[in-house]
């Protein structure tokens, strides 16, 4: 698979020297109906970065996140995973790889214990002599202990997810793979959630965090990648993100009508005016040289400000507006 | 499944890794396989619907015996041919009426339960990505599952013929066994040709596992699965009983469970059981491999 070294030769990588963790190329699924799920993705994760995978619900973030990890078959296309082409490497990757995958999943009858203790049997590479320390020590980072002989039916859709994360903390990893890990839990649960992945980030970990609200990741990403409809419409760190919004200028003012006046005067695009205040896209032009032409023409300002691009905005305006999945 | 996709993946079907490749930083593959197999079974006998099917292969049995003992005519017997005709003579042979009547519904259902829902099961609730991406191994996964539809099917066979043994003794005389040929062999012979027969019927409860093994992989509803193994089953009883299927008799699945009355005469007439056991290993090995290759090869969505 030489076409992945060309790409990982050309990304931003955070730990210098190693493989990305993450590098596909062409990576492409059509599912038998015809459906074009992923089409020629080429995703980058650096090694050492929290990714924030992002994209509306049935955009592909899932149908990749499987293909990542051999669950599903890509049609075209290959990728690697901590430097290692799979699927051919799985069974010398993936022990390496935690993941949590379109929502947790275990067996109901069992206890959260009994279910963690079901998954590490089924890793050849798992020591049986490590296995109750290692379920224990998971269980106490995601603050399960005291509920880990309560039966997973009758666990809260925020343990359920906890415990998905628990599973795949059961041996060190180098790569952290996480599928909507927020998905349906209250405020409280996001952020509990949110701080266990920044904990598991200041380990040195990679973390592939996807989500359909930029919001939810915002906060903890050093990169995002944005699919929509099955391709990646941007890639980058999220300074880079926000480099790519349109810096906009504020006026509060009560003279509404004369300083959107004197904006177009100044040349400035989408002008926009509501109760005590106008804005526009700032372009080029210097906010202290638009506040002195105000101040001259006697419009009074009673405050300008250049917020910080808007990256919800800039979201919106890759992914689409609302339900918009493009079929 | 179209070319394409098969052709993206060429090698090894799904990164199966030659085992021992990392033999020394891991635990040995036997032992690790054999944890595995531990977790499923405990998850097959530990599950209250699978313990409510070995209750009833204990209780129908009791049942049975319990009948029989009430319609038998005591004092009668000697030398004749059918099981229930020498029961009045002698208790082990509640086993053989037992085992006999069991095969025709019970057994196939315990055994099409536990292996219709193998791998259906896992898609259903979810867990299958999740011992998948483990990684659990594929073909390694497949083959714990069969592994312990067979244990299942030899533990279903050991329950009816043990709880019917103990009943046939304490209700019914126990001497040395006269077989259906006529002659007679000591009571430890006849023991030891009753475990041959419960051996038998184990082997053919096994080939039904791996129908059902194979229908897991297909679908992620353990239900549908199930279903298609009793239709199944119960479709080749019938056709096995119309005459005009006579010529596709001896392949049917169903066609020789209850050979192994063979095993009851002297000497043993063989080519029967040979040829039971025979198709019993042809019906493991065709759907065994029906069921690898889809496994190995599909995509898992669910």
């Amino acid at each position: 698979m030489s076409a992945v070294g060309e790409v990982s030769a050309g990304a931003a990588t955070a730990v210098s020297g190693a493989a990305p963790a993450i590098a596909t190329t062409g990576l492409t699924k059509r599912f038998r109906g015809g459906q074009l799920a992923v089409d020629d993705l080429g995703l980058v994760v650096p090694r050492g970065a929290v990714y924030g995978f992002l994209g509306p619900n049935g955009s592909g973030k899932t149908t990749t996140i499987r293909m990542l990890l051999g669950l599903v078959h890509p049609t075209q296309g290959g990728h690697q995973l901590l430097g290692v082409p799979m699927p051919n490497g799985s069974a010398d990757v993936l022990p390496k790889v935690g993941s949590l995958v379109e929502g947790p999943a275990f067996y109901p009858q069992l206890s959260g214990r009994a279910n963690l203790a079901r998954i590490d049997a089924a890793d050849r590479t798992a020591d049986p002599f490590t296995a109750e320390e290692r379920i224990t020590a998971a269980l106490e980072r995601v603050g399960l202990i005291a509920a880990r002989k309560k039966h997973y039916r009758a666990y809260s859709l925020g343990m359920k997810q906890r415990l998905a994360i628990a599973a795949s903390l059961l041996q060190p990893r180098e790569l952290i793979i996480l599928d909507e890990p927020t998905n349906g839990l209250d405020p409280q649960g996001t952020r509990e959630v949110r701080g266990l992945i920044r904990e598991i980030a200041t380990g040195g970990v990679t973390v592939l965090v996807s989500s359909h609200l930029l919001a939810e990741v915002e906060q903890i990403c050093s990169h995002v990648g944005v699919m929509r409809t099955g391709r990646l419409v941007f890639q980058g760190t999220l300074e880079e993100l926000r480099a790519r919004g349109v810096a906009r200028i504020e006026v509060r003012t009560t003279e509404v009508e004369r300083a959107a006046e004197m904006f177009g005067k100044l040349g400035l695009a989408d002008v926009r005016t509501s109760a005590g205040e106008v804005s526009a896209q700032l372009a080029d032009q210097a906010p202290e040289r638009i506040c002195r032409e105000l101040v001259y023409a006697d419009i009074p300002v009673a405050g300008l400000s250049t917020p910080n691009p808007n990256l919800e905005d800039l979201f919106v305006g890759l992914t689409g507006e609302g339900f918009d999945v493009d079929g | 499944m179209s070319t394409a996709e098969i052709t993206a993946a060429p090698a090894g079907r799904h990164g199966e890794q030659p085992a021992g490749a990392r033999a020394a930083a891991r635990p040995g593959a036997l032992r690790s396989w054999l944890r595995l197999l531990g977790s499923e079974l405990r998850l097959i006998f530990r599950r209250v619907r699978n313990l409510a099917l070995l209750g009833v292969l204990v209780v129908l049995p009791l049942v049975l015996g319990i009948a029989l003992w009430v319609a038998t005519p005591r004092g009668g017997g000697g030398p004749e041919s059918s099981f229930i005709d020498q029961l009045a003579g002698n208790g082990i042979f509640l086993s053989l009426i037992a085992l006999t009547i069991m095969l025709t519904l019970v057994l196939p259902l315990a055994v099409a339960v536990v292996s219709g829902d193998s791998i259906a099961g896992e898609a259903g609730y979810g867990t299958l990505r999740y011992l998948l991406t483990v990684p659990a191994g594929r073909t390694r996964l497949l083959s714990v599952k069969y592994a312990a539809i067979v244990v299942f099917a030899l533990v279903s066979c050991l329950l009816v013929a043990a709880v019917s043994l103990i009943l046939g003794v304490v209700l019914f005389p126990v001497g040395p066994v006269t077989l259906l040929s006529g002659n007679t062999v000591s009571l430890a012979d006849g023991l030891l040709r009753l475990l041959y027969v419960t051996l038998y019927v184990a082997a053919a409860m096994s080939a039904l596992g791996a129908i059902g093994l194979a229908a897991s992989t297909l679908t992620e509803h353990a239900i549908g699965a199930i279903a298609a193994i009793m239709v199944l089953a119960v479709a080749s009883e019938v056709a096995d009983n119309v005459p005009q299927f006579a010529v596709v008799q001896p392949y049917l699945p169903t066609h020789w469970w209850l050979s192994f009355d063979s095993l009851l005469r002297s000497p043993i007439a063989t080519g029967d059981l040979v040829h039971g056991l025979l198709s019993f290993a042809v019906y493991a090995v065709i759907f065994g491999s029906i069921a690898w290759a889809r496994f190995t090869s599909a995509d898992v969505t669910s």
